[in-house]
């Protein structure tokens, strides 16, 4: 085997190289193809949480468990803290770290999605998407058992949403269109540069609290721009709005859709220079 | 009407060591203009150079070569698992491939599980699965071990699983690596014989091993590689004469 050094420029090359119509195509058909494996991912999704609680008495309710038991305590703990009450806080607290778990666990476990199973990558063809939507199917099956928590603490201080609560679906799918294009490229990103993920932990870390997850946004008087200009926040909000009884202002749509559009197109393009790059990677 | 036609394929690996697959490298080449860049970028290796190949219904070929001469990278782009960089690659019929068993295999999970999720990953659909379950289960011979974890079993026994399941999808083309011989003789006689239906029916067989036994037995064709190229492609007995040849001579 010949090795050479190459130029500097090497993965610029590449990336130009690569970066055309037929690798665009090439890459929305692996997202398509991808999607109709939907019996594949959705095993594997499904098999992952089972595998994780197996021989565990009570299996993936730890999940609910272990969030019940976190808001509770936080719930106490930070009402006081804050000087709030409890019947208005809790419910907010809690839908705010279901939403923020899922938001968060997406990222995290997005910049692993393709080197935690580099085997199977390796071993054998499928369409390298089907890993970005086995990850989403995952962490959803895990934000379901959380969102049990949210619906007992509401049914618990009788909160009632009415029908705004419907439009946390809509909310929902823009979280999970966020989530896709944010597990693709972090995943990527993070197969060729090993610092990614520790680096997107921090983030992640810090975002928690910059973002209005624990604390409530009236609290910060005078500085909008740093909820306004978070769109992580934004996409907090479109769901827990809804749960919690008020449909988030037009502006904040209009925010999480343009993040949608913006990391779709960052993710695409990614993607497209990429894909027949990563089974190398990995 | 199955076949495999490889024009001018080349595959170069980047090789990536833990410093120059971070950012910070990367960001300091920026910083001080690329000198460290130029001086330490990723080196290339060119697993496959300018390979031609065409194989037809009914071939079964054998890869012979010395190891890193490009076997198993060639079995990989024809599963189209790497892109090749330079060259096109065509394939036409449904793929089994059957590479590094110890990969694309759950160890915590159970032998059936595995084989789901197998079954799954080869295309296959949960019903068709299931209606093949049985007979997948009675190749393998595993019977009562099918229902515990695959950590338990030998590297045989998972031979034995991913075989049953990979020739279960009745695939035009088999793509085989080394690992075929870990199984019991009564095991590879049983596979052999299997393998012998997929030619009946005019699959194509593209085998990598280092058995010449297994070789000549199974193909006979084959294709001599060296650092990536096609040395040449000939009978099998020629073919191996020839690798025995240049070994001797410490050509590779």
């Amino acid at each position: 085997m010949d090795t050479a050094p190459t130029s500097r420029s090497w993965l610029l090359d590449q990336f130009r190289a690569a970066a055309n119509r037929k690798q665009f195509l090439l890459a929305l058909r692996d997202l398509g193809d991808g999607a109709r494996r939907w019996q594949l991912w959705g095993y594997m999704g499904l098999h992952e949480i089972r595998q994780r609680y197996r021989r565990s008495v009570i299996g993936p309710l730890w999940i609910t468990l272990s969030m019940g038991i976190t808001v509770s305590a936080l719930g106490v703990l930070y009402g006081a803290i804050l000087k709030v009450e409890v019947a208005g806080y809790l419910p907010f607290l809690t839908a705010g770290f279901v939403i923020w778990g899922l938001l968060a666990n997406l990222i995290t476990d997005g910049t692993r999605v393709f080197t935690a199973v580099e085997g199977f990558i390796r071993q054998m063809p499928a369409p390298l998407s089907v890993h970005v939507y086995r990850l989403v199917w995952s962490n959803l099956i895990i934000f379901g058992h959380n969102l049990l928590v949210f619906v007992a603490i509401a049914l618990w201080f009788g909160l009632n949403p009415g029908w705004s609560a419907l439009m946390a679906v809509p909310g929902l799918l823009l979280l999970i269109a966020n989530g896709l294009w944010l597990t693709l490229l972090l995943g990527l990103l993070s197969a060729r540069f090993r610092d990614v993920p520790l680096i997107t932990g921090s983030v992640v870390q810090v975002l928690f609290f910059i973002t209005p997850v624990i604390w409530q946004p009236e609290m910060l008087p005078g500085r909008p721009l740093l909820l306004v200009g978070n769109p992580f926040y934004q996409l907090l909000e479109v769901v827990r709005g809804p749960l919690l009884g008020h449909v988030p202002p037009l502006e904040t749509w209009l925010v999480v859709a343009v993040f949608t559009v913006v990391g779709w197109a960052l993710a695409l393009l990614f993607f497209t220079a990429y894909r027949w790059r990563l089974s190398y990677w990995v | 009407m199955a076949q495999i036609r490889l024009d001018h394929v080349s595959v170069a690996f980047p090789i990536y060591d833990a410093s120059s697959r971070s950012l910070k490298k990367r960001m300091l080449g920026a910083a001080t203009g690329g000198r460290i860049q130029s001086e330490s970028g990723p080196s290339v290796v060119q697993a496959l150079d300018d390979v031609t190949l065409h194989f037809q219904h009914g071939d079964r070929v054998g890869l012979v070569g010395h190891n890193g001469a490009g076997k198993t990278t060639l079995l990989r782009v024809l599963a189209g698992i790497y892109e090749p960089g330079n060259g096109t690659v065509q394939v036409d019929g449904h793929i089994a491939p059957l590479f590094d068993i110890a990969l694309g295999m759950d160890p915590e999970s159970t032998g059936y599980e595995n084989i789901v999720l197998r079954g799954l990953y080869l295309g296959l659909s949960h019903d068709e699965i299931r209606e093949r379950m049985s007979e997948i289960a009675e190749f393998t011979e595993l019977g009562g071990f099918l229902d515990l974890p695959i950590r338990t079993y030998s590297a045989g026994m998972r031979m034995r699983l991913a075989f049953a399941v990979s020739t279960s999808i009745h695939p035009d083309i088999l793509l085989l690596d080394e690992g075929i011989g870990a199984g019991d003789a009564a095991f590879l006689e049983k596979a052999n014989r299997r393998l012998q239906e997929f030619t009946n029916r005019a699959a194509i067989i593209v085998l990598a091993s280092h058995s010449e036994q297994l070789v000549t037995q199974m193909c006979p064709t084959s294709v001599l590689m060296e650092h990536g190229r096609v040395i040449r492609v000939g009978d099998t007995e020629d073919i191996l004469a020839r690798y025995r040849r240049r070994v001797a001579r410490g050509l590779v």
